[in-house]
Formats: C-alpha cells, sequence, structure tokens
C-alpha cells in the first residue's frame, strides 16, 4: 500500500474511529447514570 | 612472566581502548536525562533509570545487552513481550477516579481531540519518508502516554524504542511549560475567564463499577488489538471501585507499579546504544513527538472551543487542554491557567474530566490504530 493511501486511511479510520468509539462510550456512560442514579441512602 | 602481567594490564584498558565518540556522546545524553529527573524533578520515576541505564549500555565490553547480559533479561522479560506497559496500566486503573468523567460524559469528548496529534503526525512521519510502522509509532508519541507508546513500539518499531519513550516520557512531563503559551494563543481573554457551575451530580457506586466491564466490552468489540491495554487499565479500574481487593489494588498502584517501572526505565535505557540511538533520525523523532504534544494541545483547546460555542458560553475552552493522558497533571495546568484569568473559575474537576478521558482516548487511539492496521493487513 503507498504512503498517500495509508496516511489517509489511518487519519480518516483512526481519528473517525477513535471520535465514533469515545462518542458511543460517553452515550453509554450517560445511560448508566440514568439507569443507576445516585441514591444517598443506597451509597 | 612480564608479558603475563602486561596483558593483564592491558585488560585493565580495553574498555577505554575500545571507548567510542558516541559512547561519550551517549554517557552525556545519560547524564542529561538524569540531571532532568534529579534536579529538575521531571519524571525522576523513569528518567533516572532510563538516563542510568542508557550510561550502562554504552560502557564499551560490557555486552548487558548481549545475549547473556542483565540488561537483556529484563528487556526479554517484559518489553519484548510487552508485559512491563500493561502491568503499568493495572496500577494507572487503579488510581484513576472516573467519577469526574461519570457525572459529565460529555467531556469524554475532549479525550478525543486530545488524540488527533496522533494522526496528524503520523502524517507528517511518512511525508519525511519514515516507513509506515515507524510513523505509526512515532504518531503514538501524540498519545502523551508513555506505556502505550512502549507497547506499540516495542511490537512494531522496536528499534526505534529508546526514542518514542525518551520523547514520550520527557515531553509528558514538560506538558506545564508546553500547554500554556498555545493555551494562552488560541483562546480569548473572555474564553478564558469562563467561569463553569461546580459539578453537583454525584455518580452511584453501581455506575462506578460497571463502567469498567461495560467500557472493557465495548472497546473489545470495536477495536480487539488494543484490549490488552484497555482491559489493564479498566481492571486495575474494577479493583478500586469495587473496593472488595484493598491489598491487590494498593499492590498494583504501589509495588507492582514501583518494581516495574524501574525494569521499564532501565531497559528502555538499554535500548539507547549509541549505534542505534545517534542517528539524524532520532532528532525528527524528538521532533515530531514534540509536535505531536503541541498538535493535541492545539486541537483539544480547539474543541473545548466549540463545546464554548455551543454550550453558549457555558464551558471553559481551556479544559481542552487537558484531554491528553498526562494525568493529572494536564489538569492541574487548565486549573492554573483559568484562575491565572479569574481567581473565581474552578476549573480542576471539570479538567479532570476531560484528563480521564483523555486517559482512556490514549487507549483507545492506539487500540483503533492497531485495529485499523490489523483490518488493512499490514499486522
Amino acid at each position: 500500500m503507498d504512503n498517500w493511501t495509508f496516511g489517509i486511511t489511518m487519519m480518516v479510520c483512526g481519528m473517525g474511529g477513535t471520535i465514533l468509539t469515545l462518542w458511543i462510550m460517553s452515550l453509554v456512560m450517560s445511560l448508566l447514570g440514568k439507569l443507576f442514579p445516585y441514591k444517598k441512602e443506597a451509597e | 612472566m612480564e608479558e603475563a602481567i602486561l596483558n593483564g594490564l592491558q585488560g585493565l584498558i580495553s574498555g577505554f581502548l575500545h571507548l567510542e565518540w558516541r559512547s561519550l556522546v551517549m554517557f552525556l545524553i545519560g547524564g542529561t536525562l538524569l540531571w532532568l529527573g534529579i534536579k529538575k524533578d521531571c519524571e525522576p520515576l523513569l528518567l533516572v533509570p532510563i538516563g542510568f541505564g542508557c550510561i550502562l549500555v554504552n560502557i564499551p565490553l560490557g555486552n548487558l545487552m548481549g545475549e547473556e547480559g542483565f540488561l537483556r533479561t529484563i528487556y526479554d522479560m517484559g518489553i519484548s513481550n510487552e508485559l512491563f506497559p500493561l502491568l503499568i496500566f493495572i496500577g494507572i486503573g487503579a488510581m484513576t477516579d472516573f467519577g469526574p468523567v461519570l457525572s459529565n460524559p460529555s467531556t469524554f469528548l475532549l479525550g478525543a481531540a486530545g488524540q488527533f496529534g496522533i494522526f496528524i503526525t503520523l502524517a507528517l512521519a511518512l511525508s519525511l519518508g519514515f516507513p509506515q510502522m515507524e510513523a505509526v509509532c512515532i504518531g503514538i508519541i501524540g498519545a502523551c502516554d508513555g506505556p502505550t507508546a512502549i507497547y506499540v513500539t516495542s511490537q512494531y518499531a522496536p528499534q526505534l524504542l529508546g526514542a518514542v519513550s525518551v520523547a514520550a516520557y520527557s515531553y509528558m512531563s514538560l506538558v506545564p511549560v508546553i500547554q500554556p503559551p498555545i493555551m494562552r494563543l488560541m483562546t480569548s481573554e473572555k474564553e478564558r475567564t469562563t467561569v463553569m457551575p461546580a459539578m453537583t451530580r454525584k455518580v452511584s457506586k453501581t455506575t462506578k463499577l460497571l463502567f469498567p466491564l461495560v467500557i472493557t466490552v465495548l472497546g473489545g468489540l470495536i477495536a480487539p488489538m488494543g484490549l490488552p491495554l484497555l482491559g489493564t487499565i479498566m481492571l486495575g479500574n474494577l479493583m478500586k471501585e469495587s473496593g472488595v481487593v484493598a491489598r491487590l489494588t494498593k499492590a498494583s498502584e504501589n509495588e507492582i507499579a514501583n518494581v516495574v517501572t524501574l525494569f521499564l526505565g532501565i531497559s528502555i535505557g538499554a535500548t539507547m546504544a549509541g549505534g542505534a540511538f545517534l542517528r539524524p533520525q532520532t532528532l525528527i523523532i524528538l521532533a515530531l513527538g514534540f509536535l505531536a504534544i503541541c498538535l493535541d494541545t492545539v486541537c483539544g483547546v480547539l474543541f473545548g472551543k466549540v463545546l464554548y460555542a455551543l454550550s453558549h458560553g457555558k464551558v471553559n475552552p481551556l479544559i481542552g487542554a487537558a484531554g491528553i493522558s498526562a494525568f493529572p497533571m494536564a489538569a492541574r495546568v487548565a486549573q492554573r491557567e483559568g484562575q491565572k484569568y479569574n481567581k473565581k473559575s474552578y476549573l480542576l474537576m471539570h479538567a479532570m474530566g476531560a484528563n480521564a478521558g483523555g486517559q482512556v482516548g490514549s487507549v483507545i487511539a492506539a487500540a483503533v490504530m492497531l485495529s485499523v492496521l490489523s483490518g488493512m493487513g499490514i499486522i
């Protein structure tokens, strides 16, 4: 694979993949927060 | 008799006779690393063993990295098989509190912006003629995360391990020097003085317990090549949050982390043999590594500015600079800079959220990169 294709693929898939993964994870974290809210007594 | 004495004496000076200019330069470099660690307090836990390892390996005829050498034994024990960085990660997980990021999950995205430097630097390294896998390992300096850089480099470009590790750890310790001018340059006075409301949302224990499990499974499914990195950091965090294995948690963050740090440092220093290290390429790697961390800061602050605009001025863009892996140093830098311009501004907890996001972000970026490479059939 030539360097140009490699570089562009890494930029698009790598950068895009990182943002997408962290975005999904932040959604999951929000969901966890909603499903299991903080309750003083329980803690 | 005389001949035997002369031969014996010659044995005592053979080290001096084999001394090359490269060894002398490497002594200076090792000495500089020791000076940075001891006198300037820059990452001393790593720079001291790295500096000493660098001096050791460059003493002629010692053959410490030879087949039977003790530095080779340590190197094979935990660097070539990637064990040491993973053990360090268990300790990092055990030390990290993900509470701030769990109470404000949007700050997790700042941890993504803080990784852009990796990919831009990778492209730059390619354009400078580095082979593809070497470019990947140079880019990973931008993760601002020593263990991740070592994990990737020891696997795919071990010949660059010394330069990449020294760059990663040195620049990490220089975050308080590198970041502030960029943060000032990228933000207006109005943005810098933004006061963010105190974080009042508390996180339940169940959420804190489920977080490492969910992130491990999810991250592992998306980027399986990076599962060792993600799995170990989350194992450490699960142990900490569970509260039932205090002995293991303490051992991970103290004894294990300390012993491994010593072995890791000295074996990285051992890769800095003059012949391999003293090349123009090393200087380019150090320059690219510096650029990577600057770019991380630029992209993080830019993303902070986007959040500032989207939130109608409620998010201080300075916390964007904390979206890197240098934990908790980058968060403290954001807090200090915020306070400099507005005494009523307390950014620490928000910046800690971004910083914890950066911690996971750097691991995810490396994991995604490895999985993309695997998908492309390169590794």
